[in-house]
């Protein structure tokens, strides 16, 4: 088979980016999928396309990539179901609405539209939150995308273009050549890893598998707007160690609700564990208690790709592996939805040695090599 | 919460005669049905011919509840079934007056005696008011739902139609045709067959002679059904044997492709398959050393098989010898194997679907809309077929049929709950019912 100029492995919603900013530029392209397309962490992720502000690094991919989801809003197909839901940061107490108001101020010098609620405008927006909370931000510019056919989309999208799609696992993937399980070698100038949590093709990637639980209900037309989620959450997502759960509650366009979220560490198996749903509906139930009552079609779970500094791994493998054909794209967490559009047109920028519209090097692997940096963390 | 030895669910045949087996040997057996009362779908209340086959029927149904009273299980009706672990637990919901009652048993055994539910064929035209699925129909009939003088068309394929329209005609529908998909030749074979099973063939007799006013179409099938001129009704339906197609006028059209097993519990739990039967051994144990399964979960052989495999189950979990009655298993089987053959599905229906008819009317999708993917998880990802609230249970085997894709993932519920039911802390939790107010609750 004729070399290709990239081989991209894994078709969750970042690899399918990718395919898609190489096609446009009429590289010849290949995508490796081993499972099913979108049937990764991109089938069980919530979709909602945040602006979040955990660490200015975090803000500016998020603002830059959620910019870019706003753009393609137009063109997206009617089954990504984009909406410009906004998010509420719901503020509990007035700890809390300190932090709403921190909050609001990074936004603004990040230019990012956010406005600070009272409680009577929180419960004006969201009648079904309980009420006696004190407030909360509106950050009315996040989305809403229903994430496999997102991924589905791009993928689409790069195969118009002629990229090729090669169902098989890679069975390993180094100096240009991607063996692939059925016997095919391919041959690229290079190949992305954009293998989620999924690390053997390169064992040393510094990834770790971290447990979510959703919730999906019936349709519920019009019992919730906005995408709301409790400003304890980033104490949680912010956690590197232990369980924890916080809530977060999307409205979907079929009028379902999403319910989120746990985070966990230390088990790697797929099934349901009722003690942290439990927990996670608990306190749902203690933001809304309107939800109790609501029917539940399904309760799953999935993992993020965690890095030790929340940040994900876009730009050459260096550091991790002497391979110069090797490129990551990988450990996003739980904003591999929001961001796959900007890591894409990082990744690109990289290879083609472009400019990239924000500072790229917080998210060069290689920056989790550094000694000091990994000491820190 | 409550701890039994061992736990039944479903009260059909096969969970009747477990429950009886094993309770009547000394242990202590409660049996969950989401049914309000034990029987199942053949027992669910006064089957036809009854009271013409001399209390055959009926006196068995009587003599296996007795038997199963006197024995000393307990029997729980109207528990849904929504979660299980083979560790040793089952959740179940329970509607009461007062809202949704969540329910835990814990279990050392558990049998598996879930039954089976018709296959339902899309077709143009099927959601229309006034198609019905057969098996759903003679429910609803039974349930006080009047057919009196109504013309139906009973179509698809299986034993179960004739039972259905031998039922409809009882309650005085005019049932002007049967539509058997089946070929001449198949039926053939499997009627020779049935010599070997004289009550069977008994039945089906009987249900021929209660219909002798019915054409019985082998070989045809609907490939189509139409509204009247209100565009809202049924009106017609358009019946094809392959070669000439025809116009038959009706009011009603109850339509049943056979059954296919009830095995998301199994599924749940982890219980290796057979094709897409549970996998079990001689004393109908499957691959989990604690759970058992009788009856059409292991493959659709009927009230016989059902029974006697029912019968087995109960009586290994009371660890009693069940050799001589596994002969019995195997003939049941053996007809269980040729019914398979006789009503297998011809290829020509998976061509009668348009692109525009709906296949998943939970997520309205259509039969057009499912091509060029890979498989199921892929179909289900991009078009949301087997989203919805039935989670694939009436699509999934649609598509099985259609495009050779089988649902790969189980999750909890099995049926919708309300979110309540999993803050479950061993103990019931009663949920309001939705029309009260929030505030007035608490
Ligand atoms: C519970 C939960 C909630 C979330 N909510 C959100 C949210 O609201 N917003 C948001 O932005 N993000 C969210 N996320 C995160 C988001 O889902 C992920 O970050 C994102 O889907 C990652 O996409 P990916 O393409 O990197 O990985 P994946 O979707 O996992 O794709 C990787 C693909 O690579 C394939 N693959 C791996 N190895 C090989 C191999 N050797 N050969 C061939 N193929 C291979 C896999 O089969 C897989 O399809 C959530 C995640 C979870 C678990
Ligand atoms: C719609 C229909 C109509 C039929 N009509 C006839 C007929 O007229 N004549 C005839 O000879 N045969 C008929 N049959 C076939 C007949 O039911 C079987 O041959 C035989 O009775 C099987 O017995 P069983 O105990 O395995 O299953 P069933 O009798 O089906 O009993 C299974 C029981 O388990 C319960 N159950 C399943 N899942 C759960 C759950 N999650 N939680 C709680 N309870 C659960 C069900 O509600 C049911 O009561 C019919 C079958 C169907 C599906």
């Amino acid at each position: 088979m004729k070399p290709f100029d990239i081989l991209i492995v894994g078709a969750g919603i970042v690899g399918s980016a990718v395919a898609r900013e190489c096609a446009l530029l009429g590289w010849r392209v290949g995508v490796i999928e081993g499972g099913t397309p979108a049937g990764g962490a991109t089938a069980a992720g919530m979709g909602h396309v945040v602006v979040m502000d955990d660490s200015p690094a975090q803000l500016a991919l998020t603002a830059f990539s959620r910019s870019l989801w706003q753009r393609d809003s137009e063109k997206l197909p009617k089954s990504v179901e984009f909406e410009n839901r906004g998010t509420i940061w719901v503020a509990a107490d007035e700890e809390e609405m300190a932090e709403v108001h921190l909050r609001h101020k990074v936004y603004e010098e990040a230019g990012i539209e956010a406005r600070v609620l009272t409680a009577a405008e929180l419960a004006d927006k969201e009648p079904n939150l309980r009420r006696g909370l004190t407030g909360g931000l509106l950050v009315p510019g996040d989305g809403v995308v229903y994430p496999p056919a997102a991924a589905g989309f791009y993928l689409a999208e790069a195969r118009r273009l002629g990229a090729q799609v090669f169902l098989a696992r890679a069975m390993s993937a180094s100096q240009g050549q991607v063996l692939l399980r059925d016997g095919v070698n391919l041959v690229a100038e290079r190949i992305v890893l954009a293998v989620g949590t999924e690390c053997d093709l390169l064992p040393s990637l510094p990834i770790q598998k971290r447990k979510g639980h959703l919730v999906v209900t019936d349709r519920y037309p019009g019992f919730l707007h906005h995408q709301l989620v409790e400003l304890g959450y980033l104490k949680s997502a912010h956690k590197v160690t232990g369980d924890s759960v916080a809530f977060n509650i999307q409205p979907r366009q079929t009028g379902q609700l999403l319910l989120g979220s746990s985070r966990q560490y230390g088990n790697e198996g797929p099934e349901v564990e009722a003690e942290i749903l439990r927990r996670m509906i608990d306190r749902a139930h203690g933001y809304m208690p309107g939800l109790e009552q609501l029917s539940v079609l399904r309760v799953w779970t999935g993992f993020r790709a965690a890095t030790a500094d929340k940040l994900p791994l876009i730009g050459p493998a260096a550091g991790f592996s002497e391979d110069r054909s090797l490129w990551l794209a990988a450990g996003f967490e739980g904003l591999g939805i929001t961001n796959a559009p900007g890591a894409a047109r990082l990744l690109m920028d990289a290879m083609l040695g472009r400019e990239s519209a924000i500072d790229a090097s917080p998210y060069l692997p290689a920056r989790l090599m550094e000694p000091a940096r990994l000491a820190h963390v | 919460m409550t701890t039994t030895e061992v736990l039944v669910i479903g009260a059909g045949p096969a969970g009747i005669a477990a429950a009886t087996a094993a309770a009547e040997n000394g242990c202590a057996v409660i049996v969950l049905d989401d049914n309000v009362a034990a029987g199942g779908q053949i027992w669910r209340e006064a089957t036809v011919g009854e009271a013409a086959s001399a209390h055959r029927g009926h006196g068995r149904k009587w003599r296996a509840l007795e038997r199963l009273r006197r024995s000393g299980a307990q029997v729980l009706g109207g528990r849904c079934v929504f979660s299980a672990e083979a560790s040793g637990t089952v959740q179940t919901s329970h509607e009461t007056s007062s809202g949704t009652l969540v329910e835990q048993f814990h279990f050392e055994q558990l049998i598996l005696a879930t039954g089976a539910r018709e296959r339902f064929l899309p077709f143009p035209g099927w959601t229309l008011p006034g198609v019905f699925g057969a098996g759903g129909l003679q429910a609803l009939v039974k349930g006080g739902f009047p057919v009196g003088g109504k013309r139906v068309v009973v179509a698809g394929t299986g034993p179960l139609l004739l039972a259905v329209a031998a039922h409809l005609a009882q309650d005085s529908a005019v049932v002007s045709s049967v539509v058997e998909q089946a070929s001449l030749g198949q039926l053939a074979r499997f009627a020779a067959s049935l010599w070997e099973h004289p009550a069977k063939l008994a039945q089906g007799v009987l249900y021929r002679a209660m219909l002798w006013k019915t054409s019985y179409r082998i070989g045809c099938w609907v490939v189509e059904a139409i509204a009247g001129s209100n565009g809202h009704n049924l009106s017609a339906v358009r019946v094809t044997d392959g070669t000439r197609v025809w116009t038959e006028p009706c009011d009603l059209l109850a339509s049943g492709y056979h059954l296919v097993p009830n095995t998301e519990i199994a599924a749940l739990l982890g219980c290796k398959f057979r094709g897409t039967f549970v996998q079990v051994d001689k004393a109908q144990r499957t691959s989990l050393p604690n759970v058992f399964c009788a009856g059409e979960p292991t493959g659709i052989a009927g009230l016989e098989a059902a029974m006697v495999q029912g019968e087995i189950a109960g009586l290994a979990c009371a660890g009693i010898s069940t050799t001589l009655l596994q002969k019995r298993v195997a003939a049941e089987r053996a007809f269980g194997e040729s019914m398979e053959k006789a009503f297998a599905l011809r290829k020509e229906l998976r061509s009668v679907p348009r692109p525009d008819t709906i296949v998943c009317r939970c997520e309205d999708v259509t039969f057009g809309s499912l091509h060029g993917y890979t498989g199921w998880t892929d179909v289900k990802l991009q078009t949301r077929c087997g989203m919805g609230p039935c989670q694939g249970r009436i699509c999934g085997p649609v598509v099985e049929f259609l495009l050779g894709w089988s649902p790969v993932s189980i999750r909890q519920p099995l049926f919708p709950v309300p979110l309540q039911a999993f803050c479950f802390q061993d103990e019931s939790v009663e949920i309001a019912t939705t029309n009260e107010p929030i505030e007035e609750k608490a």
